[in-house]
């Protein structure tokens, strides 16, 4: 186990420490202590180490990560998990806009509320909320699956390709070309799944399933004139 | 982008500090605006008097022959205490809207920043921690004050361009954003008959909540309608001689933190303005919803 102490030691000797780790290191366990808000802690790691930030972070928390386990006591700043590819996040506070952006695998699990734009462009990645969203969440999103345990706000999946969105709670607006879509075996599968990753005791046969009703991203030459 | 902070007590022991406290939040947010910074403060109020900040750029000098001056013109005692290039005018409550029509009139120079029986308002450009130097603001006391610190993006980098705005006796206005329909808005009031010295963008975000409330509006049903007639980004903070509020715009890009326990209201443009205020460990934090007003009063 190894401490480091953000306000005495800095924040680029942090994520060039763990940056540096091979995937057979032996260092594998580390504690953030005093994030005291900083921004970008914990990015760009690409090893299997669980990494515990204590306290709430700044802007661009746990981005660009590949492998690592990510914990953060506490909240999150915007931009949280930017472009993740692999490995796991866990925010057990509340997340600020555009949390898991343009994610291509791995899951990112928030305890409490995520603000607007959540899942904006996700490619792939699994995102599970235990509480509520904001507005204009999984925004043209591509690929892969975002749990809402709680309520979702305005406009949610707009313009949406090929995610998979489940809500337990209202949905205060669907976005354009988002519609409810049936609950099959196969969905209730997945979500059995993620919420047991999330360590979330919601029942998947209390989720809505939303998706894309596919008829704004191919191009409709009778429609030419409304694009 | 601009960084804002607020800090609102309902705890009376920490009044003595508030400045101190005002000042660290608005210096961690430094690297969110380098151009000009200033704080409004909200502190001890005589009954019967008011209290006009001035700004004037030669200081010091440009207020020794003023005292005398304004005091003939009003038939009045008034003192004047300087403070670096502001000073703050004390003058009989009902001799305040005078006292300004003579400023206006005989002393263009000379710019009035606030008006009220308990509000202050200091700005200059420069950095957060110069400008909080320059003024002693980690000397002041109140009972709440909001703080400013701008990326200039909608007009030029002076005084005038600086934040917060005075919207009224007693009010003021710090803005994160950009307004986009600030030149009509302006001509539209501007035929109504209010005054806007500048072309900032933020000075017609005060001048219409102005306007609004010159109509009858609370200052929350203001905020409400601005939800409606302003188009563009913002994060409002306002103050009012016994208030505190934070609006948001409904996209809410422009971020917003807020704290509350038992012993204050505190509002970040990011959570590191907030990390050394006391028991923040133990504070309830959270991003204010878009377009819905948040309000605290004594």
């Amino acid at each position: 186990m190894l401490t480091y102490d953000l306000a005495a030691d800095g924040l680029r000797g942090l994520n060039a420490a763990l940056q540096a780790q091979s995937p057979d290191t032996n260092q594998s366990q580390w504690d953030v202590i005093n994030p005291k808000g900083s921004h970008a802690i914990a990015v760009g790691l690409n090893a299997p180490i669980d990494v515990t930030v204590h306290g709430s972070t700044g802007y661009y928390c746990a981005g660009m990560n590949q492998q690592a386990n990510i914990r953060v006591k506490g909240s999150v700043g915007p931009g949280v998990c930017e472009n993740m590819m692999s490995g796991k996040v866990v925010i057990e506070g509340d997340a600020s806009q555009y949390a898991g952006a343009t994610g291509h695998g791995c899951l990112l699990v928030i305890k409490g509320n995520a603000s607007s734009r959540c899942g904006i462009s996700m490619k792939g990645m699994d995102i599970v909320v235990h509480r509520n969203i904001g507005h204009m969440s999984a925004f043209m999103a591509q690929a892969g699956n975002l749990v809402v345990c709680g309520d979702a706000g305005d406009a949610l999946g707009d313009s949406l390709y090929e995610a998979r969105l489940f809500v337990r709670g209202s949905v205060k607006s669907l976005g354009a070309d988002c519609i409810e879509k049936e609950m099959r075996p196969e969905h209730i599968a997945i979500l059995s799944d993620l919420l047991e990753k999330a360590e979330s005791d919601a029942k998947p046969e209390e989720f809505k399933r939303y998706g894309s009703a596919r008829k704004l991203y191919n191009f409709d030459v009778d429609k030419n004139t409304t694009y | 982008m601009c960084g804002i902070v607020g800090l609102f007590l309902k705890d009376k022991s920490l009044e003595p500090k508030l400045g101190q406290m005002l000042s660290e939040m608005l210096i961690t947010m430094t690297d969110r605006g380098p151009d000009s910074a200033g704080i409004a403060i909200y502190g001890q109020e005589q009954k019967g008097r008011s209290k006009l900040t001035v700004q004037s750029e030669g200081g010091r000098e440009d207020y020794a022959a003023l005292q005398n001056d304004l005091a003939a013109a009003l038939e009045t005692d008034l003192s004047i205490t300087t403070n670096d290039t502001h000073a703050v005018i004390d003058v009989a409550a009902d001799k305040a809207s005078e006292l300004r029509t003579i400023l206006s009139a005989q002393h263009p120079d000379i710019r009035v920043m606030s008006q009220g029986d308990s509000i202050e308002i200091y700005k200059e450009v420069g950095l957060p921690g110069a400008v909080s130097e320059r003024f002693h603001v980690s000397a002041m006391s109140g009972s709440h004050g909001i703080g400013h610190t701008r990326m200039a993006t909608e007009s030029a980098v002076t005084t005038d361009g600086a934040h917060p705005y005075s919207t009224g006796p007693d009010q003021c206005l710090v803005h994160n954003g950009s307004l986009s329909n600030h030149n009509a808005l302006r001509r539209k009031l501007t035929r109504n008959g209010i005054k806007i010295e500048s072309q900032n963008d933020t000075e017609v975000g005060a001048a219409y909540l102005t306007w609004k409330m010159s109509q009858g509006n609370s200052l929350g049903e203001a905020l409400e309608s601005s939800l409606k007639d302003l188009d563009g980004f913002f994060t409002f903070v306002v103050g009012t001689k016994d208030g505190f509020g934070v609006l948001r715009d409904p996209i809410a890009c422009k971020p917003a933190v807020l704290a509350e326990t038992d012993q204050y209201v505190a509002f970040g443009s990011e959570h590191r303005a907030l990390v050394n205020l006391p028991g923040i460990e133990d504070a309830r934090v959270w991003e204010p919803e878009p377009a819905t007003v948040y309000f605290w009063s004594h």
